[in-house]
């Protein structure tokens, strides 16, 4: 008998991904979570082109992983000092986290398990092929506003929720100005500031004296 | 390959002997690439410095120089500072090789040699080379000393600030040539050395040379090196690596290198083309006026003529590399800043400007053709 | 080897894609470092575009008529992008709190005023 490959990799990359998830909530250090999170991020990657989207898991790794994460590791290296590198949280938060984190996870499973009852007539599932059908450009052309993936007729009667032939320009442009107004916010709040010193919040020390510097902008 | 071992062989164990000996294949590429680079990188500086390089072990040019090395490197011994996170240390050099070696996977040796045909190729190649700064930084942490912080921050600074301009010129040939599958961009380019992209236009032309610039800075060669700068910051994040750590950090950059040099020859300089169509006056090739292919033996020859020529091109990228390492002085961090921001991103998008604006006047290329295949 | 010759069906997807959920849920309410809390924010909108990419995809459309084709992908692509601008937004917020308040702490975050 035959070993299908694709379940094997997809029983793979959802292990490493689950697995590095729940490290990440298990850990302390945060130095340690973040790469994690890294590997996590990655098995999603993987998932992600087992499921026949190479695009979106190329995008995945090179803005996610490669930009993002990098990002907070960046953040996580500047703040990462001493103390902080290990905050730990009391295990009566724990449990009260631990609570609604499991009812949540009994609802989300029970949903997905009842996916196989939203399946109008019993088709059988089929083995994907070996070859990734080309997803980029009708991507491209779809984020443009021409749904080539929609001009087959057959795929867009009223039976199936496949109508529409609208594409995604608008979403697309607003989400380029929306990035460089992100661009432009971030790099101004994160600028250097001089102050004189930094000051702790009043639970462990005298109120704020009037006459300390402010900062100097 | 897998339909050719699945001729014998039951599917799934076909698949697996053909997924291994394409690692194989590249592993072996890689290692001997990084192995002779090592020792060519020693006699290109030793000839800019007026002087031999090695030449004692293995006969007159010391070609065992690299073996000697290696086996250096093998036999030391394998310090952990005890500072440092123990997991991540030894996890950080195979991070980075992992991500070094993994853009091969997408990178065609010749017309179907692929070890992964893919249709996003070149986008899969920029982002998994982006990754290798991951494992810069856990290594620059892990090492839990000051300076290798310092030297991991400011080498990752850089490779991903470089990321910006290499990603955006390495997009002109893909937008001039319509897909990013690097085989059908590749074929693009069949016949006589006008086809190559380089000569398409004038602003590709240009792009080459950011491109090459923006490569040589993300994978942070000279004069981009300040983070490893031997006087400035010790070694920066490799400071703590030694023995066979430190050979695989190396790997990885020399790996890095050759794959970026390999993708610029395969977008700008006809990659398995030649300048010269030598393969289809030898009836190695199909011919494109009379349509007849060869024999699949001789296709295959034809082939392999074409990989000899991608990787004679990418190694002699990897020695301007060199040339230009021993040659100019290096920048400061705010300098290696300032290229990338002030110049090497606004060059670019007039470049980009530049091409879409040609392409879209002169459709048929004005004096130059993209020819050979479409 | 049974369960791994058989085709893959919507559900194991949407499984992973809940595990990832309710991780990243775990992360944003107990912990403490607030970049801690960003990295439970990056599970969360991870395993719903686990969950996108899984109705998206071709290969799953014959378990299920709700199969929403690229609209999937392409939900997915605008999740990524916004994820990227929201995570640079927050972590400049932490670097900011940081610089003012020489801790990273969110439980120490508990003043309106300072």
């Amino acid at each position: 008998m035959g070993v299908n490959f694709h379940s094997v990799f997809f029983h793979l990359m959802a292990v490493l991904a689950s697995g590095f998830a729940l490290a990440v909530v298990f850990s302390n250090n945060i130095v340690r979570m973040a790469f994690y999170l890294v590997a996590s991020l990655g098995a999603v990657a993987g998932l992600f082109f087992l499921a026949g989207a190479d695009f979106v898991a190329a995008l995945q790794l090179m803005i996610y992983v490669g930009g993002t994460l990098v990002l907070l590791i960046f953040g996580v290296m500047l703040t990462a000092r001493g103390p902080f590198a290990d905050l730990k949280t009391s295990p009566a938060q724990w449990t009260v986290v631990g609570l609604v984190g499991g009812s949540l996870l009994a609802v989300l499973l029970y949903a997905a398990s009842s996916a196989s009852r939203w399946t109008a007539s019993g088709k059988a599932a089929s083995a994907p092929p070996d070859q990734v059908a080309p997803t980029s450009a009708p991507l491209g052309l779809a984020l443009l506003g021409a749904r080539v993936d929609k001009l087959d007729p057959k795929q867009n009667s009223a039976s199936s929720r496949a109508g529409g032939m609208s594409g995604y320009l608008l979403p697309f442009e607003i989400v380029s100005v929306h990035l460089v107004v992100v661009l432009i916010g971030a790099a101004y709040l994160a600028r250097a500031r001089r102050r004189a010193t930094p000051r702790p919040i009043a639970a462990n020390s005298p109120p704020d004296d009037p006459s300390q510097s402010s900062s100097v902008s | 390959m897998a339909d050719f071992f699945a001729n014998w062989l039951p599917n799934w164990l076909a698949l697996t002997l053909a997924a291994l000996v394409h690692v194989t294949l590249i592993l072996t590429l890689a290692l001997t690439a990084a192995a002779a680079f090592t020792w060519a990188e020693r006699k290109v500086a030793g000839r800019i410095q007026d002087r031999l390089g090695p030449t004692r072990v293995g006969g007159r040019f010391g070609w065992l120089q690299a073996v000697a090395d290696g086996l250096k490197l093998v036999s030391k011994e394998d310090v952990v500072p005890k500072n440092a996170d123990p997991l991540l240390f030894r996890a950080a050099p195979y991070v980075s090789f992992c991500a070094s070696f993994c853009v091969y996977l997408a990178m065609p040796f010749a017309n179907g040699w692929v070890a992964q045909p893919l249709d996003i190729a070149v986008f899969f190649i920029l982002a998994v080379a982006g990754l290798e700064v991951l494992g810069v930084i856990l290594g620059g942490y892990a090492s839990g000393s000051k300076w290798s912080l310092f030297g991991a921050m400011r080498e990752a600074a850089q490779v991903v600030s470089y990321e910006v301009p290499l990603a955006l010129c390495a997009v002109i040939p893909v937008m001039v040539a319509g897909t990013m599958d690097l085989v059908a961009i590749g074929n693009m380019q069949s016949g006589w050395a006008w086809n190559w992209l380089i000569f398409h236009d004038p602003f590709l032309f240009a792009t080459f040379f950011v491109y090459f610039t923006c490569a040589v800075a993300s994978v942070n060669r000279a004069p981009f090196d300040l983070a490893e700068a031997e006087s400035e910051l010790v070694a920066g994040f490799l400071t703590e690596y030694s023995g066979f750590r430190w050979s695989v950090f190396f790997m990885a950059e020399y790996a890095s290198m050759f794959a970026v040099s390999m993708l610029a020859s395969i977008l700008f300089l006809g990659g398995w083309n030649g300048p010269l169509p030598i393969t289809v006056w030898l009836g190695l090739a199909p011919n494109p006026a009379t349509g007849d292919a060869p024999h699949a033996l001789l296709a295959y020859l034809g082939n392999f003529l074409g990989m000899v020529n991608l990787l004679t091109k990418a190694t002699l990228g990897v020695l301007v590399m060199m040339w230009a390492r021993w040659t100019l002085p290096r920048l400061r961090i705010d300098q290696v800043m300032t290229m990338c921001l002030k110049y090497c991103i606004p060059l670019a998008a007039a470049m980009f400007v530049g091409a879409m604006v040609y392409a879209y006047a002169f459709p048929a290329g004005l004096i130059f053709r993209v020819g050979g295949g479409g | 080897m049974n369960p791994l010759a058989e085709p893959v069906h919507l559900t194991h997807y949407l499984v992973v894609g809940a595990v990832l959920f309710v991780c990243g849920v775990t992360c944003m309410a107990a912990k403490r470092n607030a970049i801690g809390v960003l990295m439970g924010i990056e599970l969360v909108l991870n395993g719903a575009n686990l969950n996108f990419v899984a109705f998206g995809s071709p290969y799953l459309q014959s378990t299920s008529p709700a199969s929403i084709g690229l609209d999937g992908q392409l939900m997915a692509l605008f999740v990524i992008v916004l994820a990227a601008a929201e995570a640079a937004m927050a972590l400049a917020i932490a670097l900011c709190f940081y610089n003012a308040h020489a801790t990273i702490d969110v439980d120490q975050a508990d003043e309106l005023k300072r």
